[in-house]
This record gives C-alpha cells, sequence and structure tokens, in this order.
C-alpha cells in the first residue's frame, strides 16, 4: 500500500527473552510451578528502515514487552539488538534512548497532569540538547503543527484535551526526540471509533513525511491491514508467522493466523454456523506447552508437535513469508500454486468449517514440511 | 414484546442536568436481537440500564415508559422490578469480574436464581446450574462448578455471566459491551454462542457495543444512538451498507473495516455533544458535512422510511446520494 521499506535492517534483535518473576518461590515450590513468566520466549525480529511493521497477537503474547524491551524500558533476560550495526547495551547511552521512541495506549495515565504541553516538550528538548536553547519554542510550534494542534496547546494542561488531542500530544513528545523508529502500543484502542480514524491518518502522514520507521502494537487486524508493510504475528511470546500484509491475510500459513483473520467480526459477516475460529483459551505463560505452544488450540496438531519445538522458516517460495509450524508451506510452492486458494496446507484450520479437511492435509502437511526442514 | 417509548433519563452532576438519554423509543421483536451503536456518552448504557432498573444513584428516569408484556416497568417499586429481573428479563455485563461475587463457587451464582426466583430446590437446582454450564460451553463443568470466578479466564467468566443470565429462562438479555473486554478469539467464541442461543431458544437479545462489525455478526436489527438521541434504526445490513444517517455514515468510514481497505480513513471532525447543554437543531448539525440552515433550527424527528428503516435526519437523502458516488467511483 504505502511505499515499500527502502533498505536493510535499521534494528535486528536476536534470541530477545525478557522473563518476570512471578509470586514467592515457597508457594511456587509447592505447587510445583515454574515461577518465571516468560513474557517473551526467544523471538528474533528485524525492522527495516522505512518500514510499518506491526506487532499482533491476544493479550498476554507478550507484543507490549516485546516492544518495551525494544525501546529500551525492561531489561533483556538473554540475547541482544543491534541498532544500525552496533550491539545497544543493556544500560543505554542517552543519545542511543533518543533513536526509539514510545506512545502508549492510554493517553490519559501517559502524560503529566502537572505539566503543560509546552513545559513538557522543554524539560525533554533540554535534558536532549536537541535544539539550541533559543529554538526550543519555535521547535516546539513545529512539532504541535506537525500533530496537528495550534499554538495555544503549548500553555494548556493534558486535561484540557480529549482524548484524540492527548495522544496527539504524545506523539508530540514522541517526535521530539527525532527518533529513527516511533513504536506505537496501541495508539488508538482507547479512543472512541470517530476519533481513532484521525490519529491512524496522522501516523501514516508522518511516515511518508517524515520518513519515520513505525512499530505498531495492535489487536485489530483492520488497522494493522490499513497502516502497515509487514506484520509479525505473536504467540506465547514467540514470534509464529512473519509476512507482508496482503500476503499475510490473502495467504496465512500457521493455524493460529488463520484462526485469529477468521475471528475478526466483518461488516458482512459470512453466514457459516460453524464452530469457533480458535477454540479454547490461550494457555498461561507461567505454563507454555511443549513442543509447539500452539498445539493445545490447533486443530490440526499430530504427534510430532508435542515433541518438536518449529522453528520459525522461512518459505522457500517467498523469501518474505516465514512461519512456526512443521506444516507451513506444505504445497512447496508457497504463493504460487493454480488453486488459488493457496497451498493445500492452509486449508485445515481455515476459515471456513468445509475446509480440505485435515485428513487430506495432514500427511501431505508432513512429508513436504519434513522436505523442506 | 419489549417496547420503550420516549426514554427520558437525567444525571444530576456538578455542572448542571446531563440528559444521558433523551426521548428514545424501540421495539424488541420475540426472538430478535437489536443492536445499540454508539461512542462513549451516547447514552446507549443508560438505555439499557434504565429498561431493567438498575441505572446509578444520580440518575432517574424522568419520563416514558417501558412495556414488558404491555406492562410499564418505569413505575414498578424495586420489589416488584425484582420479579422480573430474572424470569423475565436478565442482563450481561461488560466486566464479568466485576459482575461476579468473588467469594462465591460459581455453580453456586449461577443456581441462585432458579433457587430465589423460581422456588426451586437446591439439589435440582445444582444440577440446572450444571447443565446450563455445558449449554454455555464449560468444560469439565462436574469439576468447574465449585471453582472461583478468579481461577477462570476472562472467555470463561463470560461464559458464567451467560449461564446466570440464562438460569430463570428470561425472555430478553440485555448485553453491555459483553466482548469489549475479550481477545479477538474468544470475542468469537461468546458472539457464536450468543448467536446461537438466540436462535435455539427464541430468546430476544438487547446488544449495546460500540463496535459495528460485532453488532453486524449476532443482530438482525440495529439502532444508532448520538447525544442521547436514536439518530438511525432499521436490518443491520441495510444500516451498514446504505445508511440513511450522516452519523451513521461517518462510523462506517472512519472504521477500518477488514474487508474494505480505503486508501484513507475519513474521520468525523469535532467531538461529542455536550449533553447538559447539547446544540439546538439537529444535535450532529456541528459535525455533519450535509448540514443546512434548516438543521440549526429543526430538531429531527425520527421518520419512518420504507423497508423497517427509520432516520432523523432531514436531509437523508444526500447519504444516499454519498453512497452511491463513492460506489461508482470504486
Amino acid at each position: 500500500m504505502t511505499a515499500a521499506a527502502d533498505g536493510g535492517p535499521l534494528l535486528t534483535a536476536a534470541g530477545l527473552s525478557v522473563t518476570f518473576g512471578v509470586g514467592s518461590s515457597i508457594a511456587a515450590r509447592l505447587r510445583h510451578e515454574e515461577r518465571v513468566l516468560r513474557a517473551v520466549d526467544g523471538v528474533d525480529l528485524e525492522i527495516r528502515r522505512g518500514e510499518a511493521l506491526a506487532l499482533v497477537g491476544e493479550s498476554g503474547s507478550g507484543k507490549s514487552t516485546l516492544a518495551r524491551a525494544l525501546t529500551g524500558l525492561v531489561p533483556l533476560d538473554k540475547g541482544e539488538i543491534r541498532f544500525d550495526g552496533r550491539v545497544l547495551p543493556g544500560r543505554r547511552k542517552r543519545a542511543d534512548q533518543r533513536r526509539i521512541q514510545m506512545v502508549f495506549q492510554d493517553p490519559y495515565s501517559s502524560l503529566n497532569p502537572r505539566l503543560t504541553v509546552g513545559g513538557m516538550l522543554t524539560e525533554l528538548l533540554r535534558v536532549h540538547h536537541v535544539v539550541p536553547r533559543n529554538e526550543v519554542k519555535s521547535f516546539s510550534r513545529e512539532l504541535l503543527g506537525l500533530v496537528g494542534l495550534d499554538d495555544e496547546a503549548l500553555a494548556a494542561y493534558p486535561r484540557q484535551f480529549s482524548g484524540g488531542q492527548r495522544q496527539r500530544v504524545a506523539i508530540a513528545r514522541a517526535l521530539a526526540l527525532r527518533p529513527d523508529i516511533l513504536v506505537a502500543d496501541e495508539p488508538v484502542s482507547a479512543l472512541d471509533v470517530s476519533v481513532q480514524a484521525t490519529i491512524l491518518n496522522l501516523l501514516r502522514d508522518l511516515r511518508a513525511e517524515l520518513g519515520l520507521t513505525l512499530m505498531l502494537i495492535s489487536h485489530n487486524l483492520a488497522v494493522v491491514r490499513h497502516l502497515c508493510d509487514r506484520v509479525a504475528v505473536m504467540y506465547l511470546g514467540r514470534i509464529i508467522e512473519v509476512a507482508p500484509t496482503e500476503t499475510l491475510f490473502s495467504d496465512p500459513q500457521h493455524p493460529y493466523t488463520q484462526g485469529l483473520l477468521a475471528a475478526i467480526p466483518k461488516m458482512t459477516p459470512a453466514i457459516d454456523d460453524g464452530g469457533p475460529a480458535i477454540a479454547g483459551d490461550p494457555p498461561s505463560p507461567l505454563r507454555i506447552p511443549a513442543g509447539c505452544r500452539f498445539r493445545t488450540r490447533c486443530p490440526i496438531a499430530q504427534e510430532r508437535c508435542a515433541r518438536e519445538d518449529p522453528a520459525l522458516l522461512v518459505s522457500a517460495g517467498d523469501a518474505a513469508h516465514s512461519a512456526a509450524c512443521h506444516f507451513a508451506f506444505s504445497a512447496a510452492g508457497a504463493t504460487a500454486g493454480p488453486a488459488g486458494a493457496g497451498p493445500a496446507g492452509a486449508g485445515p484450520a481455515g476459515a471456513g468449517p468445509a475446509g480440505a479437511g485435515p485428513a487430506g492435509a495432514g500427511p501431505a502437511g508432513s512429508a513436504a514440511a519434513g522436505a523442506a526442514g | 414484546m419489549l417496547e420503550v417509548r420516549d426514554l427520558h433519563v437525567q444525571i444530576a452532576s456538578r455542572r448542571g442536568l446531563v440528559r444521558a438519554v433523551d426521548g428514545v423509543s424501540f421495539e424488541v421483536i420475540r426472538g430478535d436481537a437489536l443492536g445499540i451503536v454508539g461512542e462513549s456518552g451516547s447514552g446507549k448504557s443508560m438505555t439499557l440500564r434504565a429498561i431493567l432498573g438498575v441505572l446509578p444513584a444520580e440518575a432517574r428516569i424522568t419520563a416514558g415508559q417501558v412495556l414488558l408484556d404491555g406492562q410499564d416497568l418505569v413505575p414498578l417499586r424495586q420489589s416488584d422490578l425484582n420479579r422480573i429481573r430474572g424470569p423475565k428479563i436478565s442482563m450481561i455485563f461488560q466486566e464479568p469480574m466485576s459482575a461476579l461475587n468473588p467469594v462465591m463457587r460459581v455453580g453456586s451464582q449461577i443456581a441462585e436464581g432458579p433457587m430465589v426466583h423460581l422456588g426451586i430446590g437446591r439439589a435440582k437446582a445444582a444440577g440446572r446450574a450444571l447443565e446450563l454450564m455445558r449449554r454455555v460451553g464449560i468444560p469439565d463443568p462436574e469439576r468447574r462448578f465449585r471453582a472461583y470466578p478468579h481461577e477462570f479466564s476472562g472467555g470463561m467468566r463470560q461464559r458464567v455471566m451467560i449461564a446466570i443470565a440464562l438460569s430463570c429462562d428470561p425472555e430478553i438479555i440485555l448485553c453491555d459491551e459483553p466482548t469489549t473486554a475479550l481477545d479477538v478469539t474468544i470475542q468469537d467464541q461468546i458472539l457464536r454462542l450468543l448467536a446461537k442461543l438466540c436462535r435455539e431458544s427464541g430468546v430476544s437479545l438487547v446488544f449495546v457495543t460500540h463496535d459495528l462489525p460485532v453488532v453486524a455478526q449476532v443482530c438482525q436489527q440495529l439502532a444508532v444512538m448520538y447525544g442521547g438521541k436514536l439518530v438511525e434504526s432499521g436490518p443491520v445490513r441495510e444500516v451498514l451498507h446504505d445508511p440513511r444517517h450522516p452519523y451513521t455514515l461517518g462510523l462506517v468510514r472512519s472504521a477500518p473495516d477488514f474487508d474494505n481497505v480505503r486508501e484513507s480513513l475519513v474521520p468525523i471532525p469535532g467531538s461529542p455533544p455536550s449533553l447538559v447543554t447539547p446544540p439546538d437543531g439537529c444535535r450532529f448539525h456541528p459535525r455533519c458535512k450535509f448540514a443546512e440552515e434548516d438543521c440549526l433550527v429543526t430538531e429531527p424527528p425520527l421518520r419512518q422510511l420504507p423497508g423497517g428503516r427509520a432516520t432523523a435526519c432531514l436531509h437523508y437523502e444526500r447519504c444516499i446520494e454519498s453512497v452511491e458516488a463513492e460506489r461508482s467511483a470504486q
């Protein structure tokens, strides 16, 4: 939809893990439970210069934690983050902090209620020496203009703004440091429907205007489809599929992605009285299933899935598309294929209840996956 | 079966009297699902709460009728309403964790309604609760019967809420954003469950949400609220695809639709009206691109249109033209 990313990786995450300690160790020992919550559990991800990358997943999938880890807001447990080819240290220097900035979900709690917008921006610009002191005021005005607010906003407190305007202030604050990457964590989900569009359009325009690299975290796939070039799907702390937006929506490979797409309420609902797109609840991140972590809810899970944890593998036919499922890309050619409906292996979980049927796809899938692996 | 006539709800606040619901009328036919859509502050939740007489302390119904099978519920005392709540009308809330009793076993909470309202004995009520848990898709009900709400996931808690709402065989279930707090795959499960219950048991739903596609999944009828008033109503599909009110049109165009990717979303300019001092004339006119001079002074009534539809726009033909222009451009 938008201009393609124009280059190599700007940020590369390798083997990223973030864990949190939960509860007391004694209680954990008594209940024979692992005491650590693996919020992000071995993530490899690349953000290319100039692209808009979406991170989608359900609550508890670790998408916000991953975003915070990339921004440097939570310490890493394992793995490394490279920015512009250089490994970022655990404790970032101020100059590095500037490069990745974040916009939070709730503009009611993410702005200091005791500071005027002008005060907020001035403090930031001075601490980081973004512009010479005598230009702080004019640069602040410029920033507000960029997000579509008047100069009068400089003297106003956050409480004087509506939700949409507050989110604009939050975006201006993030842009104040001239970041390379803007990470937006559910930037519109706290806003009313009619206001969401203004913020989404603003993000899209800012990208075009400033050549910003955007990472959008969202549970709303319609928003993602509107704004992003590439999508990474997370499930229980792992990225399970990555593809260009349109490829992901037209030819999803992972059964979870297929279910997620089928579960979205549509304006024109398909008439089907079949079962739900995905049954059951996601397991707790305290008890991640062995083998494939999706197998407990997967419609095509087999014995092998309980034994082997599938790696995120690139499709043989499409280098931009990868998935972490033993049965992905089973028709070898991936995107090609005269059937049009995508590879046969994509059928079973599929949107409709009348898919290709797991029986037919299963064996074919395992054979092909065996060859690919 | 349920008919709301000219309902007015006012809330006393420091800034003055808030006219949260200002003359809303609609009816729900047996076995039908009606969706009420609007933004925060449109009065949709207040309308729902007024039906069941569970308004917050500062709010009161100042005029109008809520007719259930011909009987007006508005003048009833709480003790009389208690005979209606449960066997006739029940409600599902947005946040099951705060609606359920945290220190009472789930099974007992489901069994409580039939014991109190229908006078069924404890053992029989427990059997009924088990059956309900099975019906709403709670796996392993015998074990889960003795669990507490905190042991359940969000989706399972909402299933418990639905089981409680069903426990006294009501004619109508009022749903206040029942899936807003849930993930999309869980939302899908709950919406399918509600649609199935509606189909199989003939219970009617009134479904309040801000999410247009969600309404399209479950409801046959749609009512759109803005600034405390009903601005458009009709069959879901027709209203969403051929809006007859500029606000509905604005909602449809500003929401990213999964099936229909637009180059640019068209936001509705401005912000919702104050309900203390609402604008004169049509409440939507300050944000409406079709507004003309008469919209500033004339308060538009809800007019009936062919096909079971209704609109409160003086110039709804402009919506038709706008939709047609967009279609031919594509």
